[in-house]
């Protein structure tokens, strides 16, 4: 008999598990733990959205739609970026509806990337980034986005990382872990490294709704940008829809194009019942969608204020639900200051290095949740502060 | 009145909860604590904020669940004060909540609360509708409140979401 070898792709084997599973199996077997961990809103989706899709059952809708997506929805995505974002697709043949922006990412890297491509990625980021370059077959190349710019990349440490190899820059604004909002010189110094080395940019917009404090500007929107922008976003955040699996993308003809044979060979389409769901959101959701922002943005300002009163100095993060406060002056590291946190006074937070390098050094803070359980909170980190002091 | 986002945002949170600290407030909304306190008192001054109220679930406190009726009213307005005038001498008595002038099949919308079902009929029979104006008089009772100025009086929903997610 021979020895066993093993199964899986090489590919796999060497992906790192996220830093992130740790937490959740500290914090699901405890009792009585606030959770400042949570990357989903803490609003139910709004009731006329939930009450869309029932209808939808009921009539019957429950067959495949087009491998786009219905065409009314790709139609309201399309008159939606027009009047939000000043964004024009043709929802014929520009607009793809994928289960979550997390789709959208992972056909957005396969259709463009060829083996030993390389794809830069600015971290902090979400977790999956790196992780859906590889399984591509691309190699994934971090540049960390400097702290002491409030986590804004600039265009010399993009210069530095680019090769010939290198095929697209990968960005997400607002930020997750940081909430960082790149305004438009920022999005520009981007496009400019971009054009130089005519590079694609995958800019991942799902928290563009949630935008604080001036407007929100796609990378899409700055010249020239549109035909070498592939631009993510769907309504799991804005629109509180996490669990519908719903996003969409858009690009240029050609590359839509060739993420739809992906997606159509590889997921037929997006979930009809959540597409009739998120026609209801975009039809008549804006109000319920400007409450959650202006919910959000107090929250933000306050734990922005509470964190830099305890001594834990955070910066004011433009969009998405984060606060990324340094937690360096404790000398602790990310690690162990989120887990003597949980563990002492039952706060679960994630390690900003999780995120990527540059985020040692910081915890991500959620404040997707009640205003009573974020003040609670900070009571518990401030007895914590003072207990690691003394 | 205009004013200006900071203050209606100021009203908006303790219209939700009226509890909120000043220092909250302040933090909530980006103003330092000496401005917010400045339009708290415009705001009092100018009865905008009328009333620090709460909401309460009257019907968890034995014996004091209480009832609550809404009439309808058809009465005859007056020459010169239309229907200020009855609408006046209606909400004087103290166990009228609230009365709006209505559109449609009556004028008067009038909420009552008692402490029994007998109290609230003794009301109608003896003081409402024996005012002059008043023409005639219809007592719905509240069986059970679901949801009262945009509070729902049932258990939050609790939270579904997993602990920690990227």
């Amino acid at each position: 008999m021979k020895t066993k070898k093993s199964y899986l792709s090489r590919t796999v084997s060497e992906i790192k598990p996220s830093g992130i599973r740790r937490f959740f199996d500290l914090a699901s077997g405890m009792e009585g733990v606030i959770s400042l961990g949570v990357g989903e809103p803490d609003f139910i989706t709004p009731w006329s959205v939930r009450e869309a899709a029932i209808l939808s059952l009921e009539e019957g809708y429950t067959s495949y739609t087009a491998n786009a997506g219905l065409l009314e929805l790709r139609q309201e995505i399309a008159s939606y970026l027009s009047k939000a974002f000043k964004l024009h697709y043709s929802p014929e043949s520009e607009i793809i509806v994928t289960v979550g922006a997390s789709q959208a990412i992972d056909i957005a890297l396969r259709s463009v990337v060829d083996q030993g491509d390389e794809v830069i990625v600015v971290e902090p980021c979400f977790v999956s980034y790196s992780p859906l370059v590889s399984l591509a077959g691309g190699t994934p190349v971090p540049v960390q986005a400097p702290k002491e710019r409030g986590f804004k990349i600039t265009s010399d440490i993009l210069e530095e990382a680019v090769t010939d190899r290198t095929k697209a820059i990968m960005i997400c604004s607002p930020n997750n872990p940081t909430g960082t909002l790149l305004e438009k010189e920022d999005l520009q110094a981007i496009a400019e490294i971009a054009e130089r080395y005519d590079l694609l940019v995958i800019s991942d917009e799902i928290y563009a709704e949630l935008s604080y404090d001036s407007g929100y500007t796609s990378m899409a929107a700055i010249d020239g940008m549109r035909e070498r922008t592939i631009l993510i976003s769907g309504f799991s955040k804005g629109f509180a829809m996490t669990g519908w699996r719903l996003g969409y993308v858009c690009a240029p003809k050609e590359i839509s194009g060739a993420m739809l044979k992906i997606h159509q060979y590889a997921m037929m389409c997006a979930p009809t019942m959540a597409q009739h769901a998120a026609l209801e959101a975009l039809k008549n959701g804006a109000n319920e969608v400007e409450e959650m922002r202006k919910s959000y943005r107090r929250r933000r300002n306050y734990m922005v204020s509470s964190f830099n009163e305890l001594g834990l100095s955070c910066h004011s993060p433009g969009g998405a639900f984060y606060v990324f406060p340094s937690i360096e002056s404790t000398g602790l590291s990310s690690e162990q200051f989120a887990e003597k946190l949980l563990l002492e006074e039952k706060v679960a937070v994630v390690p900003g290095n999780v995120f990527g390098e540059s985020g040692e050094g910081f915890i991500r803070c959620s404040y997707a949740t009640s205003i009573e359980q974020l003040q609670e909170a900070v009571r518990r980190i401030g007895s914590f502060l003072e207990k690691i002091k003394s | 009145m205009k004013l200006t986002e900071k203050e209606i945002e100021i009203i908006e949170i303790l219209e939700k909860n009226s509890r909120t600290s000043n220092d909250d407030l302040a933090a909530m909304i980006g103003l330092p604590i000496n401005e917010t306190e400045e339009v708290l008192r415009k705001l009092e001054e100018l009865k905008i904020i009328v009333r620090y109220t709460s909401v309460v679930d009257w019907s968890k406190i034995q014996g004091h669940e209480g009832v609550t009726a809404m009439i309808d009213v058809k009465v005859t307005p007056k020459r010169g004060v239309g229907f200020d005038d009855i609408a006046k001498r209606i909400y004087r008595f103290k166990e009228v909540k609230s009365v709006y002038l209505m559109s449609g099949a009556y004028d008067l919308s009038v909420i009552i609360e008692g402490g029994s079902m007998n109290e609230v009929a003794r009301f109608v029979s003896d003081k409402l509708s024996t005012l002059d104006s008043v023409i005639s008089t219809t007592t719905h009772f509240i069986l059970k409140k679901y949801k009262h100025d945009g509070t729902i009086f049932e258990p939050e929903e609790e939270d579904k979401r997993i602990v920690v997610s990227p």
